[in-house]
């Protein structure tokens, strides 16, 4: 069905970042105008949300081009899921982002970078043409360059350096993978790619192109081998802008996988294995790398990588349980990672550090934010009933059916680790008695009360959407249920997109 | 560097190079040209000043800060996009009147999306330009 507003996220993140370019150095009316358009964009992301999944398939013709030729912007339910997780962390970021954001990075422009940040986040999520969805991935890079290296100090730029040589070679990947593609069918349009890719009789080549797009979305979400750009620059830059990186850019990667690979190249056997080992190996090195960090964010950026790892398997199993426990775990983890970065910057707050070894004591000091930040990390672990436990069992239950007993033992190293290593994070930092030899300075007691409620309120909303997902677990599989039929029942899709 | 030569030729180029901006911008929808190369030339046509006369002078005639032309410029491309919507359209349909308007030629929502970017490339290259020199003194 067409629908002409279905750009409408994309729009209000726009409008809001020009009319924020008009307020430019003015920093207060910045910050209640980030408020107010994210709050805007959660609203129409609800409704678009509601109406997808009430009605089916929204399509949109860009320009009035009709589909094959011209771009076309569909909004299903995993897209619109996502687009609805985004406005949600975007929300809760510029409100922390209010107050926990040195005012010089606002002079310089952080508010309007992250609207298009967003913006791109949401484009890329609606957009129904793959050389479109370059271009979003194009939009959202270059403003996560702006946000990553703002206020140019040595380490900032030094991640900076790292993320986007990186980043540029992703897409150098995905731009050659488009182009080969296009050279294979002579189109660009998502829905007629998966018709056409069918009939090329050269399937070698198809199968060679689909590893262009997984080393190119690869490295976007961080899977092993690619891998090692994540950590060494997400605990560089301030954690408001951390956990916008760590909750959503890593999952537009693993957005783009779901949807290339359930849509165009249906994984064979050969993609399946590939996927498969990539996937152990990243659970394997990111809960083994963030055994042994002792700065918060870098553990943090550790499981990140790890986590991604679940996500991956999922896809590489190709089945309903399986796919059902990825995107759940995917629902579940936008929410959780933002959410943890959002804390880290509490902590460093309370404590004036990131470095476990230092901290201490903060529980004694404050057990109420303790508790809620317990809440998350509980979550985190996926202790039942709370979020992170229901994907599990579906991915257990899928692997076990088709004997992938590696990713079992895989799936269970990477659980036990993440609890210790939350473990010892949560005693370190929170029950252990500071180090007495040098005096911590608490920035967060001499604060207002408001600014209080700023910095803690973005994660109270996280949590109690963490919490929802948790306890009402049943709505969240009816969602992740017909997300997952729409991946394995591609028609509707197309027949939405081209109108047969 | 401060040439008479130069200088007098300026005063004559200036306003050349400005029409001669224009021109690309409204003929860019069918034939070679738009917003984006009317925009460099634009812009080639200030910064061509500030080599003759300094760029605290070409400050002065351009008046405000080029960096406001961005946003204003990224709000006419932005309206222009958006307007279809409100005719029942998708995003991003021309729409047009009927008559062509002497000398201009036909108008349409495209040609002010061109106008928007006309607008940012002149605001983004001149920001540039203006902040390297200036920090050079």
């Amino acid at each position: 069905m067409i629908d002409n507003h279905i750009l409408a996220p994309v729009f209000i993140h726009l409008l809001t970042a020009i009319v924020q370019l008009i307020a430019w150095r003015k920093t207060v009316t910045q910050r209640f105008l980030s408020i107010g358009g994210t709050f805007l964009g959660l609203l129409i992301a609800i409704r678009l949300f509601t109406k997808v999944y009430n009605e089916g398939i929204l399509t949109m013709n860009a320009s009035n081009w009709d589909a094959p030729f011209g771009i076309v912007f569909v909004a299903d339910t995993l897209s619109t899921t996502l687009v609805l997780l985004t406005s949600i962390a975007g929300f809760a970021v510029s409100i922390f982002s209010a107050t926990g954001l040195s005012r010089q990075r606002m002079r310089y422009g952080y508010f309007p970078i992250f609207h298009f940040l967003l913006m791109g986040l949401n484009g890329a999520f609606l957009t129904g043409d793959i050389f479109n969805l370059y271009v979003w991935f194009e939009v959202i890079i270059i403003s996560s360059f702006v946000l990553m290296t703002l206020g140019g100090r040595k380490a900032q730029l030094e991640g900076g350096v790292k993320y986007m040589a990186m980043n540029i070679l992703a897409s150098t990947f995905f731009l050659t993978g488009i182009g080969i593609l296009y050279g294979i069918t002579g189109t660009l349009n998502m829905a007629d790619l998966a018709l056409k890719i069918q009939l090329v009789q050269n399937q070698t080549l198809v199968g060679i192109t689909s590893c262009f797009f997984i080393i190119g979305f690869g490295i976007k979400s961080a899977v092993f081998p690619l891998y090692f750009w994540l950590p060494s620059s997400y605990h560089t830059p301030p954690s408001a802008v951390a956990a916008t990186f760590g909750g959503l850019l890593t999952k537009v990667g693993i957005y783009a996988m779901y949807r290339v690979f359930s849509l165009i190249f249906v994984p064979d056997e050969f993609t399946k294995d590939l996927l498969m080992g990539m996937a152990i190996l990243t659970i394997l090195t990111g809960a083994f790398g963030a055994l042994i960090k002792t700065n918060i964010r870098r553990l943090f950026s550790y499981l990140i990588v790890c986590h991604i790892g679940f996500m991956i398997g999922g896809l590489a199993m190709f089945n309903k349980a399986a796919l059902m426990g990825a995107v759940f775990y995917l629902i579940h983890d936008i929410m959780v990672k933002t959410n943890l970065f959002l804390i880290a910057g509490v902590i460093r707050q309370l404590g004036g550090t990131m470095d476990m070894t230092k901290l201490g004591g903060i529980y004694k000091e404050y057990p109420k934010i303790s508790l809620l930040m317990a809440l998350v990390l509980f979550s985190l672990v996926g202790i039942p009933p709370l979020s992170g436990f229901w994907p599990k069992i579906y991915l257990f239950q899928a692997a076990f059916e088709y004997n992938q007993y590696f990713y079992v033992a895989a799936l269970i190293i990477g659980s036990f680790f993440t609890l210790y290593v939350i473990a010892k994070m949560w005693s370190e930092v929170f029950w252990k008695d500071p180090s007495s030899d040098e005096v911590i300075e608490d920035k967060f007691k001499p604060l207002p009360l408001f600014r209080k409620i700023l910095l803690i309120l973005p994660i109270c909303i996280l949590c109690s959407v963490t919490l929802f997902i948790g306890l009402n677990a049943e709505a969240v599989i009816q969602v992740t249920e017909r997300i997952v039929n729409q991946m394995l029942d591609t028609r509707p899709y197309i027949e939405a997109v081209l109108g047969k | 560097m401060r040439s008479i030569i130069l200088q007098t030729a300026t005063k004559y180029l200036l306003p050349i190079l400005l029409l001669f901006s224009v021109f690309l911008l409204l003929r860019g929808h069918y034939e070679p040209g738009g917003g984006f190369v009317g925009g460099l030339v634009a812009s080639i046509a200030f910064v061509l000043h500030s080599f003759a006369f300094g760029t605290e002078n070409t400050m002065k005639i351009l008046r405000r800060k080029p960096m406001s032309l961005i946003p204003i410029g990224l709000g006419i491309a932005a309206l222009s996009v958006i307007a279809p919507t409100f005719f029942g359209l998708p995003p991003m349909t021309g729409l047009w009147f009927e008559e062509p308007i002497p000398v201009i030629g036909m108008i349409g929502s495209s040609l002010f999306f061109d106008l928007g970017v006309y607008l940012v490339v002149i605001g983004v290259v001149l920001t540039i330009l203006f902040t390297i020199s200036l920090t050079e003194d």
